[in-house]
């Protein structure tokens, strides 16, 4: 039972996002490219021995926000991490099954150009000790760019809403910056090497309220231009964020559906126990 | 309750008072010595001193400055020999190693340390001045060198583990690689105290006599270049204190202040240095 319900919930979504990216007139680059920007094809991945995803699979499209949900522990983050190969950076993980990358398998491309491609933004901010200025450059920085960098640091907080409040002291220190502000830094550092895709591990769950708007409000602004997946604790930022949401529970993929459909008729009974409180 | 009380109102009055002791003890030794060294190093103390060679037997004055430079050029080859050794060792054992490869240098570097200078001078001598047929600085360098290892090596590495781990990550998701992250992210986050560690395993071995004794020997004139047997301040406060003259118990003396008071003002530095606190926020 439950390695067929990532499959249902799956194929189910999958239909229903690429019909309704079509009708939009989704803004897809390439001729004949999907409207798919990554694709997860049945995946299990191991911590050790521990099996931490059990064949699941999701589309992620372009353009558009994705939303994972779940309690803690059922694995929503650790897919996120498959989609970077983050996870690659731990001792004795194990992925098997494809995630592709605009149809390019990402196992196949040097880790660090999938990284450039698809960007990562963390639970608590974790700015470099360096310079405001310093930690937009970085990841230009270590791809061989020397020398003054002004017009990618402005452009990128520019992107992530920070420009004006920190325009006159780019050379401070990072850790000068309020909490919010360190978050919106480290999204501007994403930002910067122009990844196609952003990935955020609850990025607001070390924020107050005010600043949790301002990082909902910028992922809006973002998303004509980039793709993005979220992982949040909080259901009510899923519903208010994302355009489709996938729900986790111990490791499976429950259920995948566009945002409305699944706060408003879940179709399976565990998403409806989650979603209204009943557990988690 | 009352005799309860009062039991634990004197055991905590002795228990506080027997550490006070204790405190008061170890401080008094280190200001005793220095100021017993004040005491007798300080009326020796003058210009000439730091700026004259030793005078001959007999004749009263002259200076270490040959001892003073001697110290400084030693320190210099220790610093440029050992400090690379031991800081790129930390970075493999905090970035790179696994479990068993770091465990086994750990434990090694740990026995190294304990190892007595005596020792380790013996080593430098089979390893540089038998080959060369003469004492030389760069022995005594070498010397040092060796003891400036394994205090580098652990201090760098537990500084880098000190770096939060959320940093590498960060540097990971941007698509740097491995050599990139430590270089551009956990070193320079850990620079601080690294050097710290430096200044500080330096200032130690500074003070070393027995490495120096049939290395870098001794030289009652200047040493040009680094081939030559050249004074460094531990050697000649050895050599100088067992003497049979009452000016050279003098000198000596004087000679320990000096070393006494840089070793002393680079700690202070050192200190002060790292109180402005860690270049990276501690979760």
């Amino acid at each position: 039972m439950n390695a067929a319900f990532p499959l249902m919930g799956n194929s189910g979504a999958a239909a229903s996002s690429k019909s309704r990216a079509a009708a939009e007139g989704s803004t897809t680059a390439a001729p004949g490219a999907s409207t798919l920007r990554m694709k997860v094809t049945r995946i299990n991945f191991y911590y050790g021995k521990n099996h931490a995803l059990h064949n699941v699979s999701l589309d992620v499209a372009t353009n558009r926000v994705t939303a994972l949900i779940g309690p803690s522990g059922c694995g929503k983050s650790t897919l996120l991490r498959t989609l970077n190969r983050m996870y690659e950076t731990l001792r004795h993980t194990r992925l098997e099954g494809q995630i592709s990358l605009d149809g390019v398998d990402i196992l196949t491309l040097d880790v660090t150009s999938l990284r450039r491609q698809v960007g990562m933004v963390f639970q608590k901010p974790n700015p470099f000790p360096k310079s405001i200025y310093e930690n937009v450059a970085y990841g230009l920085r270590i791809n061989g760019h020397k020398g003054r960098l002004d017009d990618a640091v402005e452009k990128s907080l520019r992107r992530a809403a920070l420009w004006d409040e920190v325009k006159d002291k780019l050379q401070k220190s990072a850790y000068a910056l309020s909490g919010g502000q360190q978050q919106r830094l480290c999204i501007a550092r994403a930002l910067a090497v122009d990844p196609e895709v952003l990935l955020l591990d609850e990025p607001c769950s070390a924020l107050d309220p005010v600043n949790t708007a301002k990082i909902e409000e910028l992922l809006f602004e973002l998303k004509p231009s980039c793709t993005l997946v979220i992982v949040t604790h909080n259901m009510q930022q899923a519903a208010r964020v994302s355009d489709s949401t996938a729900f986790m529970l111990n490791g499976d993929l429950i259920e995948f559906s566009p945002t409305r459909q699944m706060f408003t008729t879940p179709s399976d009974p565990r998403t409806e126990a989650y979603i209204t409180g009943r557990f988690g | 309750m009352s005799a309860r009380l009062m039991w634990r109102k004197t055991l905590n009055a002795t228990m506080l008072s027997l550490t006070g002791v204790c405190m008061l003890i170890t401080v008094s030794v280190l200001f005793f010595i220095l100021g017993y060294l004040v005491y007798n190093g300080g009326k020796d103390l003058s210009w000439n001193f730091f700026t004259r060679l030793p005078a001959p037997v007999g004749e009263v004055g002259g200076g270490m400055a040959n001892a003073i430079v001697g110290s400084l050029k030693l320190l210099l080859l220790a610093a440029l020999f050992g400090v690379p050794i031991g800081l790129l060792g930390g970075v493999y054992l905090a970035e790179f190693g696994g479990r068993t490869v770091p465990f086994l240098v750990r434990y090694t570097a740990d026995l190294l340390n304990g190892v007595p200078s005596i020792v380790i001078g013996i080593f430098a001598y089979a390893l540089v001045v038998m080959p060369m047929h003469h004492f030389s600085t760069l022995a005594g360098g070498v010397a040092l060198g060796i003891m400036v290892i394994p205090t580098v090596l652990r201090n760098t590495e537990s500084f880098l583990r000190d770096v939060p781990s959320s940093l590498r990550e960060g540097s990971f998701a941007l698509g740097a690689n491995k050599w990139k992250m430590v270089a551009t992210v956990v070193l320079p986050a850990a620079s601080r105290g690294i050097l710290t560690g430096v200044l500080l395993a330096l200032a130690r071995v500074a003070g070393e006599t027995a490495p120096l004794l049939f290395t870098a020997f001794g030289n009652r004139y200047w040493s040009p270049g680094w081939m030559q047997p050249t004074s460094s301040l531990p050697v000649i406060i050895y050599t100088y204190a067992t003497g049979p003259y009452e000016d050279w118990h003098r000198q000596a003396w004087a000679a320990g202040l000096v070393l006494l008071g840089l070793v002393l003002v680079t700690n202070i530095l050192v200190r002060t240095f790292l109180s402005r606190g860690t270049s990276y926020e501690r979760s």
